[in-house]
């Protein structure tokens, strides 16, 4: 059993809270114009932040719920507010997708060979994947192919997932009005084309945006240190990095790989202040890696850019591809996203 | 290798020497090739470096401007840098040393926040300017801003000194950045 650890959430050090006492009953609109302002202004990056907890999901929710969202890998996107969406019309919006989607299908724009045309699309809620109270509720959609064939009447594969969800995402849900819901974090996993034909109904019918959401090195460094300095029981994958090398004619790839125990020691000598991560620890720990790398092999890591980062919670590409491995961090690495994804948006 | 002073050798006659410092051969010899093509009533002379100090054995004149030039995509570049800026004397920081970011348009190629390069400006009081560097029609209007930036610190604009730019471009800058 891990001990829960007893550090004292020290509160955001960034602007907006300064900001918010002045703007306890502005209208949405007023709100919106002062983070547009706040953003075209000097945004120091966030000096700190917390080590992502361990038993953030809500107390009466089941965790083995959550199975089916490890070890997947989803492809991230960042979405826009959703306007007039409602939790309560799912089963109308599972009809209309799906006959969005026949329609697709049929009008020869996503032909896919062996393609079972009965498919069902769910909609369900996912209970418990928030940070706060305020944060919408996510929610899935799920597309089912249904077998013709009589004798496997009960089995339904799923050919395609995507859930929406908002962790933490208090600066976003500040600035927007009643009628929108804020899920700014999307994840799918299936085919492009499937994707595709999702979003755009989404966007049709909600009137919102979808960005696919890239990480660059520096995230990737931040989630590195994060990641490592998550107190884990036992560790399921080694602690992997792998830097491209821009080189003509192909880049080249390095892959480093540390014993995940040697990854946190390294860690522990680098932290300071527990329960937050700093720039600068993230910084030395990078530049540790860096130099113990330089010692051996002549190598400016630095130079090259980061392009994957893989821990035993979680692995993360620069593409914005994600699989998360260890179900006490699922908030915790979800908010880091949902952050990302709401720098996107704004 | 002592520190670079700024005044310790004698101007050339309608002569104008740049030092541009930085990991990017690439990118450092296509600006030069940039700024050589602008048209000049003065005689320019670019000088390209990896990093400071530099061998004390070349002859070559009186340095009138530094760009150090940093990759936002590189940690390499930033930490090449911020050694070099030791090895030079403090009247330089009176207008002659700009620092120069490129890479900023691709952000997911980035692995050095804007933000660092910007204090990092701020710390040693020069302009820093952006333009990613690899966009031909960015590097030649950089190029242009450069050469005339290069004229004023060589003394080759009536009425205008390093120091007097320095403060001219300091007043448009963003005053929040006093709270860093």
């Amino acid at each position: 059993m891990d001990s829960y650890d007893a550090s004292k959430l020290t509160p955001r050090q960034d602007a907006s809270s300064r900001f918010k006492d002045f703007f306890i009953g502005a209208t949405p609109l007023q709100k919106r114009l002062e983070s547009v302002r706040k953003q075209t202004s000097f945004i120091p990056t966030p000096p700190r932040r917390k080590i992502p907890q361990g038993s953030q999901l809500q107390e009466d929710v089941d965790p083995q719920k959550f199975a089916f969202l490890l070890h997947k890998q989803w492809t991230l996107y960042s979405l826009t507010p959703l306007y007039k969406f409602s939790y309560t019309n799912f089963k109308e919006y599972s009809k209309l997708l799906n006959a969005f989607i026949a329609a697709e299908k049929q009008k020869g724009l996503a032909v896919e060979v062996g393609d079972d045309f009965n498919i069902k699309v769910i909609f369900s809620t996912l209970m418990g994947v928030k940070g706060t109270q305020r944060d919408p509720e996510a929610f899935l959609v799920q597309i089912l192919s249904k077998s013709q064939l009589p004798s496997e009447h009960k089995e339904e594969k799923v050919l395609w997932t995507g859930w929406f969800c908002c962790i933490f995402g208090d600066s976003l849900l500040e600035t927007v009005s009643e009628d929108f819901t804020c899920l700014p974090l999307f994840l799918a996993n299936g085919t492009e084309t499937n994707t595709a034909i999702i979003g755009t109904w989404f966007q049709k019918t909600f009137d919102c945006y979808f960005r696919p959401l890239a990480i660059n090195a520096f995230n990737l460094s931040w989630m590195a240190a994060m990641w490592t300095a998550c107190k884990m029981d036992h560790y399921m994958a080694t602690t992997e990095f792998l830097w491209s090398v821009p080189c003509s004619p192909h880049s080249l790839d390095i892959s480093y790989a540390i014993h995940p125990e040697d990854a946190k020691a390294l860690w522990d000598s680098v932290h300071k202040t527990p329960g937050e991560v700093t720039q600068e620890e993230v910084d030395l720990f990078m530049d540790c890696l860096y130099s113990h790398f330089h010692r051996h092999f002549k190598i400016h890591l630095s130079a090259t850019r980061l392009v994957r980062v893989s821990t035993s919670v979680a692995s993360a590409h620069t593409d914005g591809k994600i699989k998360i491995l260890c179900p006490k961090y699922l908030i915790g690495v979800l908010a880091y996203l949902t952050e990302l994804a709401v720098f996107q948006i704004e | 290798m002592s520190a670079l002073r700024p005044l310790d050798k004698l101007p050339g006659l309608n002569a104008a020497t740049i030092l541009l410092v930085g990991t990017e051969d690439a990118l450092l010899q296509q600006l030069a090739d940039s700024m050589l093509k602008e048209d000049c009533t003065s005689e320019l002379n670019v000088h390209l470096a990896r990093a400071l100090p530099l061998p004390c054995s070349v002859n070559r004149p009186r340095i009138d401007l530094i760009v150090f030039v940093v990759n936002l995509h590189s940690k390499h570049s930033l930490q090449n840098v911020e050694e070099s800026l030791c090895h030079l004397d403090a009247a330089f920081f009176l207008g002659k040393v700009t620092f120069l970011a490129t890479g900023a348009g691709r952000d997911s190629h980035c692995s050095v926040h804007r933000n660092t390069v910007v204090k990092l400006a701020h710390t040693y009081r020069s302009p820093l300017l952006f333009c990613d560097l690899e966009v031909e029609d960015f590097r030649a209007s950089m190029a242009q801003r450069l050469v005339r930036l290069l004229q004023i610190c060589a003394g080759h604009v009536p009425g205008v000194s390093a120091l007097n730019l320095l403060s001219l471009l300091r007043g448009s800058e963003n005053p929040s950045l006093e709270d860093l």
